[in-house]
């Protein structure tokens, strides 16, 4: 594949935590490949490695071995103010969206604080880019900027978080468990958000997940992440329709099916 | 045969001057045998509901009416008769025992396991030997095949799937009648949770417990777990049923739209937009007159907001709304 199509890429990849016997390879040799404007979902088990995977993507983490490339750019060792720049092209939404709050503050705040990665000439149009981002997420801005934390449902403050990031106009979104501590049907609103952001603005999406049911509903394509490898991956229609590893078929197995074949 | 029965269940959390409705004229049966699923999204009162059953209800908690009756025993569920709790622990542990949600903080860290079921079994019996005990927790740990050396160990020695089925060793080392599990499955994943629910199953199986009551937020787990279904919506149970007849033809609009929000990897979930339930809970400081799902509700009519929907029993299950109830006078004119 070449690098038009693929916003994003890894080559071996490794995280090593710890030494000597202690040593955990969290995350050992990963090739992973986003393609733009696809929804990717990296599926795993607790402890498979996904959320290091993830934060590694974002350079909050070195890696131990190999490079990640960003539209043809090699970004391994990014820092300080290049570091900075990368971050407006690539944000993340994580999976509490209690802690991500500063409590006292109005989410107005905490959306100012997200401008700061934007050069300076862009800063002055910080309300108007905020008004857009909630509107986006399907939030009434004039009501929501004034609101502290406490004053937000589980789901309303997962979009902020969601909007916090799309101010800055990302090319790459990286959802850790975004969609985890929320309830069934609130999800699936924040879920069709992110297809929505994909398919009108052609957003690139990794979707860091345990839940196959939430990726098989809105992936493209789906990777599972075994003890820090990628076993498979593939569109998300034939890993789940046809797995090929066993891991992959294995953890299907166990996941609950509403509705028993027997 | 009926194992338990909950009854006229109500309960508000007091916070200020404000009372917060948790539970509301809440009615459930568990059979002899059987796994009774709840389920329910975050402020339903489950969590709630489990503290009460389990007859642990936290401090801020006034429980204003409603029964327990567990084989034979009627337990008054009232603060009333919380100074008297004595009765209660009594029937703690025993009769009714609690799993609790998170599996790797109920177990105190600083004590080996054999002593944590000691500490369970003299509650019950003051003057149990410890060498009774150990042999009797070693033998309930055999049951759920763990090994006894696991009785010498502290809880970080094990593994979190050991420290689970530690966990449900120790909440049943009583032989309680009813078990009430509170979300043990949320913080586990998939192939943890298959584990948890064979395991349940077996207690069943076994004899070691007469009945479950299992609380989650998740009913594709419940639909592979459970005998029957009790949907919870805003501290009401709005519908009960067989397991498969609620998951194929659920008829209260909640538990419609709760089961067209569940993603599983089927045929069928990809390519179709889910639209989720548009609109929030309601606001549980002020009393509710009519459906508290009305104004979520496509089918809402202007009797849903005044008036309360009966409790429609149809067969082997029954819900609450009103379209089933006009069904039902329909029927009976016709």
């Amino acid at each position: 594949m070449s690098a038009d199509t693929e916003l994003l890429r890894t080559e071996g990849l490794a995280k090593t935590f710890g030494r000597g016997c202690e040593e955990v390879r969290a995350v050992a040799g990963v090739d992973l490949a986003l393609r733009r404007g696809e929804i990717t979902a990296l599926v795993g088990q607790s402890g498979s490695g996904k959320s290091t995977l993830g934060r590694l993507l974002l350079r909050l983490l070195d890696p131990t071995e190999g490079r990640v490339l960003f539209d043809g750019q090699d970004v391994t060792a990014v820092r300080g103010s290049a570091r900075r720049d990368y971050w407006r092209e690539v944000q993340a939404v994580f999976q509490d969206p209690f802690a991500a709050f500063h409590q006292y503050r109005r989410v107005e705040a905490t959306l100012a604080t997200a401008l700061r990665l934007l050069p300076a000439a862009t800063r002055a149009d910080g309300r108007p880019l905020m008004e857009a981002a909630l509107a986006a997420v399907g939030l009434d801005a004039a009501e929501t900027l004034a609101k502290r934390p406490h004053e937000l449902s589980g789901g309303q403050r997962q979009r902020v978080m969601l909007a916090r990031a799309l101010m800055l106009r990302p090319r790459l979104l990286i959802a850790d468990e975004a969609t985890s501590m929320l309830d069934a049907s609130v999800r699936v609103t924040v879920l069709n958000l992110l297809a929505d952001l994909r398919d009108e603005q052609g957003m690139t999406v990794l979707f860091v997940t345990h839940d196959l049911g939430q990726a098989y509903y809105l992936a493209d394509r789906i990777a599972v992440m075994h003890r820090g490898a990628i076993v498979e991956s593939g569109p998300a229609e034939r890993v789940v329709a046809s797995p090929e590893h066993e891991y992959t078929r294995s953890l299907l197995a166990d996941v609950p099916k509403l509705h028993r074949s027997g | 045969m009926t194992l338990a029965s909950i009854r006229d269940l109500s309960a508000h959390y007091s916070a200020g001057g404000t009372r917060f409705h948790a539970l509301d004229e809440v009615a459930l049966d568990v059979r002899s045998g059987q796994i009774l699923g709840v389920v329910g999204e975050s402020g339903c009162g489950k969590s709630t509901m489990a503290s009460v059953l389990s007859l642990n209800p936290g401090p801020s908690l006034r429980v204003t009416a409603g029964t327990l009756s567990v084989a034979g025993t009627d337990i008054d569920l009232t603060d009333a008769t919380r100074g008297a709790s004595a009765s209660h622990r009594a029937l703690r542990g025993g009769t009714v025992a609690l799993l609790p949600q998170g599996a790797l903080n109920a177990l105190n860290p600083t004590r080996r396991v054999g002593a944590q079921a000691h500490d369970i079994l003299a509650a019950g019996d003051r003057r149990i030997k410890r060498a009774v005990s150990y042999e009797r927790a070693a033998a309930r740990l055999e049951a759920l095949d763990l090994p006894p050396r696991a009785l010498r160990a502290y809880p970080h020695q094990l593994s979190g799937g050991m420290r689970q089925r530690v966990v449900t060793a120790l909440a049943t080392l009583r032989n309680p009648r009813l078990l009430v599990a509170d979300e043990p499955s949320s913080a586990l994943d998939v192939s943890s949770q298959r584990l948890l629910v064979d395991l349940l199953r077996r207690l069943i199986a076994e004899g070691l417990v007469e009945g479950i009551v299992f609380i989650t937020h998740d009913v594709a787990l419940l639909s592979e777990l459970a005998d029957r279904i009790a949907v919870m919506y805003a501290g009401r149970v709005v519908e009960e049923a067989p397991a498969r007849e609620l998951v194929s033809s659920p008829r209260h609009p909640y538990s419609q739209a709760l089961l067209a929000s569940v993603l599983v990897p089927e045929p069928g979930t990809r390519g179709r937009r889910l639209t989720g339930i548009p609109g929030s809970p309601p606001d549980l400081r002020a009393p509710l007159a009519g459906c508290a799902f009305a104004p979520r509700c496509e089918h809402a009519m202007d009797v849903c907001a005044t008036d309360r929907p009966p409790r429609v029993v149809t067969g082997s299950r029954d819900d609450s709304c009103w379209r089933s109830a006009e069904t039902e006078e329909a029927a009976h004119v016709g």
